[in-house]
């Protein structure tokens, strides 16, 4: 036998409990849906894991009168001390149910269990956890003494990090005081409805957060529901865009997550075999369905052949099958739909005359699925050094000098993450500060943390989540004075000084019903 | 990459091609320090990730029998005697008395005045690397030297030690760097000292036992360092590099493991010549040890996981091994008093 | 007799350069009472194209000068203005149609609050920056940095000056280079402070200053995708609606419009509008 043929070794699926259909989580009960249910389904075998309800425009309205209630009732009257309580115990809940959720999270999104369990779900625990502890501490969250809650939260998440998404979304939220009405990707609300059973079980107030399913037309409601005063999107840049402008002049406060077009700039003096381990990090971690993905490879010239090489011995020991295997390193794609758009920018790669070269792995025959892929020879015209793909395909590029590699890392409309590679921590540091992104990792790369501050520059968006500054998000300054000497105004953009209201031309040009992908 | 004329070099010679010039310590310095360095939280992470994977079942079964062929069973007391050898080499033939199909395992590995108490405890079942009389797998002798573990002995003793060990049977040559010159950065003596006991190795008819050339890594305490003097003991003509002695603290670690594997695959691209690892002190558990044959296979290849390849310097483990192997045969867990104790 | 004075030709202020516009165009400047002032410069779509063009190349020099430095420079312009208060009184009285003594109150006001500003250059980063106890073994530092170009129509209604200041200070502080939309009804200051700033030591391009029509010029602006941040403070009057949304379509970021007593009042927020917070890991480790 060959023991790298490692025998299967498959996590165990007894300790879920799922139900054939889910209803809309509403004011504390699950509730049917309006809609037309749907269908959620394991993308490694395409096989139906439940029915989803559809929030229509009458549930979606419930659902942000529930938040509305919870809000004026319940959760604005409550200490702080006490919302942070209600944290902790939903992140010890997560933590107790860990397994049962990274399972439930490895079916219905197709990334490996090894990641649900491992990254996912650890940090889910850990952002309820970090944000519990804040909730009786705001005066430091640096909007000024004694800040206010926004209000209701609309929140609409992607499909990449399920059950992750909703908790960066949620536990800043709570934590300053406003309640919540999430809307999961169509794909994958499976843990978010798991989710809610947890708050029940942590006895949370009714109607404090609500979550309604549905496509990409139930959030596009959502989000432009005239009841709600914050809205935080991760997703696509065409959606973000689309929000954008149709929260234009409202009083609506609003952070976006968007796309990029992560630079991974490896210098001749990088220390070698981590590099590539970061590269593969960088762009195989969930295939590739990673916002911040290093999606561009960006080699010093003269050491190209050395790093293309030990890249590819790596990549040949990725496994790509069963997500469920605890010694699956590449999972499912998690949709048709996102495997179709993979294939097609990676056709056009080959077209426009990078060279392309994918593992020797085994595709299994049901279930969407894409080898790992890295193309060299490319262009920084080309579209797939352009694009965000969103898959574990990596454009490679080269450089002569600090200064090209820059240019070159910050010539996209993105902003949203870079690595640098190099054991001369003075040239680090200056190229961290020249680099327009969010999040620079030196030696590293995609590391998540709910102390660490995330989000972009440019069209990647703007707000950030984690930290401090992700809490700030989620509030406003006590009190608006009159007097010029006291600087007590807060300026976020989109946070409206009530200067007027959405002119109607606004409207016409809201959010197109496009489904959240980060 | 393709391998280059390098491949076709004796040894010396591709060593002083390598570091352009003869190997004195500014030369060496030059090569040494133009190796890429090591980033100790991305190696660290690699070798816990690898410390992930699920070996259940029949994959399983291959990795505990493949276990017990790569160890060096070892002993290396002041208190050992020809009894406590003869008794270890008994185990190293039959490690399991209740099951035969258990396999023998690689070496017995000695201080150099039990070699011969060694070589006559195995009779027919010694074997240098090849098969004993009946096609059975021999086990080898190994004796530590240069003034183990300390290795602080003139050069002269160190020699003398190393032919000792060699005239009286063993079959391979556990030597001990001067942890001392290389962190002085002496690099020539440390290369010159290998390139000595390397010859002192040589036997009448002109072969040569092994050469595995500990680092002792807890000593050398950094990854760089660790990885320099790894390349250093290749180049000098070591056969095997392997982590420790045992006697310092930290001894073989999986990270540590790790870079020794990558200065090894880096080695056969550039020459295509194999260099055998060997971890040593430390490794308890057959869990630990799956650990590092995955580290292997996913490194280097799995055709680094035979004995000219891979060893674990272990004595503890065996035992463990077998309690898990028994608990694989039976279905049910087995206990300390249903192995023996050496 | 009397000496016949000899008047000022208001141009615009584009790239440390003061240029007619490229449109040949100008409009007739009006005191309170109706009285003809002078000809300003009626900026185009062009000259608002070369703000911005100057804006950006100006920008990798304003970002990068030490924040001491660029605390020094915005201080500087206070003391410009003060040597020039006079000036300023004698426009902002003929302009807005006050008393020299609330012209001069207003003139102070705008010195004052370049020095407020000028202060922040070096502690934003630290009032606002953080240091992040992540969970391994990393460092992990936030700190904020300049947007890049940011486009601001600056307020329309009285207190030019002050008004214009209190929009560009704040974006200028943090690193930010700037193309501002003057009070069209009383842009005279906003070009005088152009004089001072040419002869200060902010570098051309950092400030530059398009007189003309806030509604013509404004969607240029707020369409231009080479522009990172819009702050509408003084765009209440126009459809600033439609300039958001405009603006959406490359994720400006969008400061909106305020009226009243405490519009573009000083504040730390002002600044931190016009920052993107850069977190950067290094890995942390002995061996």
């Amino acid at each position: 036998m060959k023991f790298l043929d490692y025998a299967p070794a498959p996590e165990s699926q007894a300790l879920l409990n799922l139900k054939s259909d889910y209803g809309l989580f509403i004011n504390g009960d699950f509730t049917p849906g309006r809609g037309t249910p749907f269908q959620t389904i394991n993308p490694a075998t395409e096989q139906q894991i439940a029915m989803i309800s559809t929030a229509n425009e009458a549930d979606v309205d419930a659902a942000v009168s529930a938040a509305r209630h919870a809000y004026d009732g319940v959760w604005s009257r409550l200490s702080g001390s006490d919302r942070g309580k209600y944290l902790f115990r939903i992140a010890r809940l997560v933590q107790e149910r860990a397994r049962e959720l990274a399972v439930a999270e490895t079916l219905d999104n197709g990334k490996p269990i090894k990641e649900t369990r491992d990254v996912d779900i650890p940090l889910v625990a850990a952002w309820f956890f970090y944000y519990a502890g804040w909730a009786d501490k705001l005066d430091h969250a640096g909007v000024g003494p004694n800040p206010a809650a926004l209000g209701v939260a609309a929140q609409v998440i992607p499909w990449n990090f399920p059950l992750m998404m909703l908790a960066w979304k949620i536990a800043p939220a709570l934590a300053a005081g406003n309640t919540v009405v999430l809307k999961p990707a169509e794909t994958t609300s499976l843990t978010a409805l798991l989710f809610a059973e947890i708050l029940q079980q942590a006895d949370l107030p009714a109607g404090v957060v609500n979550i309604i399913t549905g496509d990409g037309s139930t959030g596009q409601t959502l989000v432009n529901h005239p009841g709600v005063n914050k809205v935080a999107f991760t997703g696509s840049t065409a959606v973000g865009r689309a929000i954008a402008r149709s929260v234009a002049g409202t009083d609506k406060k609003l952070s976006l997550e968007l796309g990029g077009k992560g630079a991974n700039i490896v210098f001749d003096d990088a220390p070698i075999d981590q590099a590539v381990e970061g590269i593969v990090r960088g762009i195989f971690f969930n295939q590739g369905h990673v916002c911040c993905a290093g999606s561009r490879l960006l080699v010093q010239e003269s050491i190209q052949d050395d790093v293309i090489d030990r890249l590819k011995r790596r990549m040949q020991t990725l496994r790509l099958g069963d997500p469920l295997d605890k010694n699956t390193d590449i999972g499912a794609i998690n949709s048709a739909e996102q495997l179709a758009r993979i294939r097609e920018l990676s056709d056009l790669g080959q077209q426009e005359g990078a060279e392309r070269w994918s593992t020797d792995c085994v595709i299994p025959t049901t279930g969407f699925w894409f080898a790992p892929t890295i193309f060299t020879n490319v262009s920084t015209s080309h579209r797939i050094a352009r694009d965000e793909i969103f898959g574990p395909v990596l454009s490679v590029l080269t450089f002569r000098t600090p200064a090209e590699a820059i240019a070159k890392a910050n010539n996209t409309p993105y902003g949203l993450s870079a690595g640098i590679w190099s054991d001369k921590g003075s040239r680090i540091l200056a190229v961290a500060d020249k680099l327009r992104a969010g999040v620079i990792w030196a030696n590293t790369f995609n590391q998540f943390d709910p102390s660490s501050p995330f989000g972009g520059y440019k069209e990647s968006g703007y707000g950030r989540e984690g930290g401090r500054h992700g809490l700030s998000a989620y509030l406003k300054p006590a009190v608006r004075s009159g007097s010029r000497s006291i600087p007590a105004v807060e300026h976020t953009p989109q946070a409206v000084a009530s200067a007027g209201k959405k002119s109607a031309s606004a409207s016409k040009k809201s959010a197109s019903a496009e489904k959240a992908a980060k | 990459m393709t391998h280059s004329p390098l491949a076709t070099y004796q040894p010396e010679q591709r060593a002083l091609a390598l570091i352009g010039g003869e190997a004195t310590d500014a030369n060496l310095r030059r090569y040494l320090h133009g190796i890429p360095g090591i980033d100790a939280v991305g190696l660290e992470a690699r070798a816990a990730d690898l410390g992930t994977r699920s070996i259940k079942t029949s994959s399983k079964r291959w990795a505990i029998d493949t276990i017990i062929g790569l160890i060096d069973l070892t002993t290396l007391e002041g208190a050992d005697t020809p009894g406590k050898v003869r008794s270890l080499v008994a185990k190293a033939l039959v490690p399991d008395p209740g099951d035969p199909g258990c396999p023998r395992v690689a070496a017995v590995c000695v201080y150099g005045d039990m070699v011969g108490a060694a070589v006559t405890a195995l009779g027919s079942t010694h074997a240098a690397g090849g098969t004993d009389g009946t096609g059975v797998q021999g086990v080898r002798v190994a004796a530590v030297a240069t003034a183990f573990p300390s290795g602080r002995a003139s050069i002269a003793i160190k020699l003398a030690d190393v032919r000792d060990a060699v005239a009286a049977g063993a079959d391979e040559i556990d030597m001990v760097i001067d942890r001392g010159a290389f962190l002085a950065g002496r690099f020539g003596q440390v290369y010159d000292e290998i390139v000595a006991v390397k010859e002192a190795c040589r036997r009448a008819d002109g072969s040569f036992a092994h050469l595995k050339v500990i680092l002792e890594t807890g000593e050398l305490n950094t990854y760089d360092n660790v990885r320099r003097a790894s390349w250093l003991a290749i180049l000098a003509g070591g056969d095997f590099i392997k982590t420790s002695t045992g006697k310092v603290a930290p001894a073989a670690t999986l990270p540590v493991t790790l870079s020794m594997l990558e200065v090894v695959r880096d080695w056969h691209r550039l020459t295509g010549v194999r260099i055998g690892v060997k971890p040593a002190g430390g490794i308890r558990t057959s869990k630990d040890a799956i650990k590092y044959l995955v580290t292997v296979a996913e490194t280097v290849g799995e055709e680094w996981l035979t004995p000219h390849l891979f060893r674990f310097g272990a004595s503890s483990l065996l035992n463990d091994v077998l309690l898990q192997r028994q608990k694989m045969t039976t279905g049910h867990y087995s206990g300390p008093d249903y192995v023996t104790i050496d | 007799m009397n000496r016949l004075a000899i008047p000022k030709t208001y141009k615009l202020y584009i790239g440390g350069k003061f240029p007619r516009s490229e449109s040949g165009r100008v409009y007739e400047v009006l005191s309170h009472q109706g009285d003809f002032l002078a000809n300003a410069a009626k900026g185009s779509r062009k000259d608002t194209r070369d703000a911005v063009v100057a804006a950006r190349s100006a920008l990798s020099g304003w970002a990068g000068a030490t924040a001491y430095n660029r605390g020094q420079v915005l201080y500087r312009i206070a003391e410009l203005l003060e040597g020039r208060r006079a000036q300023f009184v004698d426009e902002i009285e003929s302009c807005e149609g006050v008393n020299a003594a609330v012209a001069g109150t207003q003139v102070d006001e705008a010195i004052d609050r370049w020095v407020w500003y000028a202060g922040w250059a070096d502690k934003y980063v630290q009032v606002a920056g953080n240091a992040n106890p992540v969970s391994g073994p990393f460092f992990n530092l936030s700190v904020p940095e300049p947007t890049g170009v940011v486009a601001i129509i600056a307020p329309q209604g009285s207190e030019s000056l002050l008004g214009l200041v209190s929009a560009i200070a704040p974006a200028l502080v943090a690193g930010n280079t700037v193309v501002v939309v003057a009070n069209e009804l009383a842009p005279l200051s906003a070009i005088s402070l152009g004089e001072v700033l040419a002869t200060s030591d902010v570098p051309g391009g950092v400030v530059n200053i398009v007189t003309g029509s806030p509604t013509e010029i404004a969607p240029w602006l707020a369409s231009h995708a080479d522009v990172n941040a819009l702050d509408l403070v003084g765009a209440g009057a126009l459809d600033w609606v439609e300039l958001q949304i405009s603006a959406a379509d490359t994720l400006k970021r969008v400061l909106p419009p305020e009226t009243g007593a405490d519009a573009a009042a000083p504040a730390l927020s002002r600044i931190l509008a016009f920052t993107e917070l850069k977190t950067v890991w290094h890995t942390k480790a002995i061996l």
